[in-house]
């Protein structure tokens, strides 16, 4: 079973050169520190930011100057800064590559649900249903099962839904998923996982064909 | 052409109670706090606010949540804020909850004289209840797009890096964020900055948004510019 870093560890593999990538709040937020030494990747920050850096040094940080999560950010060499209604202008127009997202749940047609809880959470979409709307590409990190050992892979979500049809690609702390017509399709095992425990964990179509390999994570 | 005001109660002194209001930031980031500060010193009562985040419980939108000063929240995102959440489940508060990409654009229509666009985000949602759809070719596929009407608002309430007398801005950073299309949204555009210069000091190829937009301008007293998530690394 993956760890938090785990997911963000295998979700980084998909990350490939030249890439402009939008990474969510929690566990997309770590996959930054494991994108390949020497590769060109520039990271977007929906509030403003293209080239986001690491977190300031103690003493330099910036009150001007966030990520979407309003923490204390840097730039790197290249950097743009830019207006809000432009940073979804290139969401909108699919000039960023790849977004990775947390998820609540996920339906086995890629519909998505990660905004509200109705009636416990009402925080808001930020900038989720943008993202979701116009990716080219989306990757969803988030956990196979929740506390009470209930899939959040689903035929249906239960929840509000923060997009339709959208979700490509899925890594759980149990598995690899692509999402097809068919349903959702197993790729990859998470270490010492068998095919068994994903199908026991999975409430939504599940299509298995063939050896399931154990991904390979450093 | 001098648009200069002497201070933020000037400013906004001909802002009334049931007022609809435009407040750049995101988050704590970029906010007009001068103003917001002169609003609750004047304490007109039922505003609507239009704006990405609410602020936290002492800063901010915050601040005027507190006072009960605020009818109705237009945001994307207004998390981080006990007394908000008090006052939505109480049913005190009116809140109306958008995507922030349809929420800066809906500003930017304002700004370029469109009445209204048409989105992707929110199809299929809650969002889009109620909502004229249409449907586009996009990269040879039809894909349904949500028509979002441009925003109406009598003032916004900007905050600026360096400005001019003549009102012509420049932002600094991520703290630019709603500010440049709310300027270009409000049928009255009020704002501080923090350095005010005369007219012609600023080099006219940097300026983010020309003054034409911009119907009072005034130099913030002072600037606490809050850190929400103060994040750091250490040196190795």
């Amino acid at each position: 079973m993956l760890d938090k870093t785990g997911i963000a560890k295998r979700i980084a593999k998909e990350i490939k050169d030249g890439y402009y990538v939008n990474l969510g709040i929690g566990i997309p937020t770590l996959v930054a520190n494991y994108i390949p030494q020497g590769m060109n990747v520039v990271l977007q920050s929906e509030n403003g930011l293209l080239g986001m850096g690491p977190f300031p040094f103690e003493g330099e940080e910036d009150p001007d100057l966030i990520n979407a999560g309003k923490q204390t950010i840097t730039t790197v060499p290249g950097s743009a800064f830019f207006d809000s209604a432009m940073s979804f202008g290139m969401i909108r127009s699919r000039k960023v590559d790849l977004t990775i997202l947390g998820a609540m749940e996920v339906a086995d047609n890629g519909d998505i649900a990660n905004w509200k809880i109705p009636g416990k959470m009402v925080k808001g979409m930020g900038g989720a249903m943008d993202l979701v709307a116009s990716a080219k590409n989306i990757i969803v990190a988030m956990q196979h099962v929740n506390k009470a050992n209930e899939s959040k892979l689903l035929i249906k979500c239960s929840l509000p839904l923060t997009g339709v049809g959208c979700v490509k690609k899925i890594v759980t702390e149990l598995a690899v998923l692509d999402v097809t017509p068919q349903g959702f399709r197993l790729l990859e095992r998470a270490p010492g996982i068998s095919v068994e425990q994903i199908k026991n964990a999975t409430e939504g179509r599940l299509v298995i064909e063939g050896d399931i390999p154990e991904m390979k994570i450093e | 052409m001098n648009k200069t005001v002497a201070n933020a109660d000037e400013a906004i002194k001909d802002i009334s109670d049931n007022a609809v209001l435009m407040l750049g930031g995101f988050g704590l980031c970029g906010i007009p706090e001068n103003s917001i500060a002169a609003l609750v010193k004047k304490g007109v009562k039922g505003l609507t606010c239009i704006s990405n985040n609410a602020g936290v419980d002492d800063f901010g939108i915050g601040l005027m949540l507190k006072t009960r000063q605020v009818k109705k929240m237009i945001s994307s995102y207004v998390g981080e804020n006990a007394e908000f959440e008090r006052q939505l489940l109480s049913g005190e508060l009116e809140v109306e909850l958008i995507p922030q990409g349809t929420l800066a654009t809906r500003c930017l229509a304002a700004g370029y004289g469109m009445p209204a666009i048409f989105t992707p985000a929110g199809v299929g949602t809650e969002v889009a209840e109620g909502k004229e759809t249409r449907k586009f070719m996009v990269e040879g596929v039809e894909k349904e797009f949500l028509m979002e009407m441009a925003f109406d608002a009598d003032f916004a309430l900007v905050k600026a890096w360096k400005g001019d007398t003549h009102g012509n801005l420049v932002f600094h950073e991520t703290a630019r964020n709603f500010n440049p299309m709310m300027a270009m949204a409000g049928k009255v555009t009020i704002a501080e900055v923090e350095e005010l210069v005369p007219a012609g000091e600023l080099d006219p190829d940097h300026i983010h948004t020309p003054g034409i937009y911009v119907h009072r301008i005034f130099k913030g007293e002072r600037y606490e510019k809050r850190i929400e998530q103060r994040t750091v690394r250490t040196k190795q």
